[in-house]
């Protein structure tokens, strides 16, 4: 489980921060209601999950909420896992 | 009554929440023609005051230009008020063709089709011209009729970081297995007033073969030596797919928006595009003032030089006020804040000076990032730039700002 963890924060890291930005990230960091991703560019993120867990995720579960911390990402994850 | 005593509570609290929020949009009324200098209404039932404007789109100073109104009034007498009706039913007049024609050879591209509005052409383009096997590639900080447009697509999307060319070579690559793909990007970004390096995007979706789209809203008329755009400014002319702008900005500060591009794309827009099949075609008044707007530009570079040169005056004098901006060569200036209430408090001081600019921030702009954001015109003089120099150095001075770099303000005042 924190495999999948640490899959996400450094995806998120990588596509979402900035090398100057001075950014603390765990899996609780809000991500979405802080404007550090915007529900707009939150979709390279649901790309990036689908092909990395060959899951689907329906538009209306991949919300801005589902989608605001590491933790709930992984838990929406892990429900369409099976 | 359908119009229950449910439904008003629903929308007066959301009304509620905007406001506790800070994100109310206060009503403020111009009771003068659009210029420079403007008669002010604010608040609503306030006396009216004359201010400087530095928050128009006015680039070129066309929207009230003599000349301009003239053939809008030369516009209604020919060819009446309205069209009422679309463009490919009773629409299109020989103006139309006329002002579609000139606009595609100001920009160099082989066809024009107009719109209502620009937002109109970034919500029609990319379904009218994509299917689910394509996808989009578009730079995050894109203006929202593209968001909203690339939405309607049934075309898959992907974004890359804000003008970072390797995030958007990684893209490319991992796109490879789509049918066509897309590049979309401003050429000018509106909150920031920084370029695209248009040079480089077109170099990496030549390699990977990728379509490129350019929304020049913020450059069509003043971008590049003769004011052709961020394509011009960049030498790659020939190797822009597709170019959407408005005439609401530099070209006359109306309305009515363009696609401009490769024959195909243009022409797949006229059979399919929704905003241009459903709604009315430009007001005959307005296109004929637009193409006035284009031969008057095409004719002299004398406003857009002129823009340029109020734009170095003022970077310089801003920055010798010791007021921090955003670095970069546009007309669109942000004064950087960081703070959404100290952006706000002097913007209302700036008023009070007779400068009329606003604040933003998130989440128009990204949080942390509140700004005062001014855009000069070819219709401003020097004076008009030093009064407004001087109110930020007097209103800086106030809020004890003056020569501190990013992190003292953000010390002083959080984000």
């Amino acid at each position: 489980m924190d495999g999948m963890k640490d899959v996400v924060l450094e995806y998120i890291r990588e596509e979402y921060v900035d090398d100057e930005d001075d950014v603390e990230l765990d899996e609780n960091t809000p991500l979405i209601s802080s404007g550090m991703v915007d529900s707009f560019s939150m979709v390279s993120l649901k790309t990036f999950l689908e092909m990395k867990y060959g899951i689907k995720l329906p538009d209306e579960e991949a919300s801005p909420e589902a989608f605001d911390t590491v933790d709930s990402i992984c838990a929406l994850v892990r429900k369409h896992q099976g | 009554m359908a119009y229950s005593d449910k439904s008003r509570s629903a929308f007066s609290e959301e009304i509620a929440s905007i406001k506790e929020k800070g994100l109310y949009k206060e009503k403020r009324f111009i009771c003068s023609p659009q210029h420079s200098e403007i008669e002010v209404e604010f608040p609503e039932g306030a006396e009216r005051r004359k201010v400087l404007n530095f928050c128009a789109n006015n680039y070129l100073g066309l929207s009230s230009h003599p000349d301009v109104v003239a053939a809008a009034h030369r516009g209604l007498d020919d060819r009446g008020y309205g069209m009422s009706s679309v463009g490919f039913i009773c629409g299109t007049q020989d103006l139309h063709r006329e002002l579609q024609d000139k606009v595609s050879a100001f920009l160099g591209m082989e066809d024009t089709l107009l719109f209502p509005s620009c937002m109109d052409a970034n919500s029609g383009v990319f379904e009218a011209i994509l299917s689910p096997q394509d996808v989009i590639i578009a730079d995050r900080l894109i203006h929202a009729s593209l968001v909203d447009g690339i939405r309607l697509c049934s075309a898959s999307y992907d974004t890359f970081k804000h003008m970072d060319m390797g995030h958007l070579e990684k893209k490319l690559i991992l796109h490879q297995d789509k049918r066509l793909r897309l590049v979309v990007t401003d050429g000018v970004f509106s909150m920031d007033g920084d370029l695209i390096p248009l040079d480089e995007l077109c170099a990496l979706c030549e390699k990977y073969d990728a379509m490129v789209l350019v929304d020049d809203s913020h450059a069509s008329g003043f971008i590049g030596k003769t004011g052709r755009g961020t394509h011009e400014h960049f030498g790659v002319i020939d190797k822009v797919d597709i170019i959407t702008t408005t005439f609401g900005k530099g070209l006359g500060g109306a309305s009515g928006g363009c696609v401009s591009g490769r024959r195909e794309v243009v022409e797949l827009c006229r059979q399919k595009a929704r905003p241009y099949l459903f709604s009315n075609s430009v007001a005959p008044p307005i296109v004929a003032a637009s193409i006035k707007v284009i031969d008057l530009i095409s004719a002299s570079t004398e406003r857009r030089d002129k823009l340029e040169r109020n734009t170095a005056r003022f970077r310089k004098g801003i920055t010798e006020a010791g007021l921090l901006i955003r670095a970069g060569e546009t007309p669109i200036v942000p004064v950087m804040l960081f703070n959404a209430t100290l952006a706000n408090n002097m913007a209302r001081d700036m008023y009070a000076e007779g400068i009329y600019v606003i604040g933003f921030f998130f989440p128009v702009v990204p949080a942390g990032a509140a700004r005062i954001r001014v855009q000069l015109s070819a219709a401003h003089e020097d004076h008009h730039i030093d009064q407004c120099v001087d109110a930020f150095r007097k209103v800086g001075e106030k809020y004890g700002i003056i020569g501190l770099d990013k992190n003292a303000i953000i010390a002083k005042y959080g984000m």
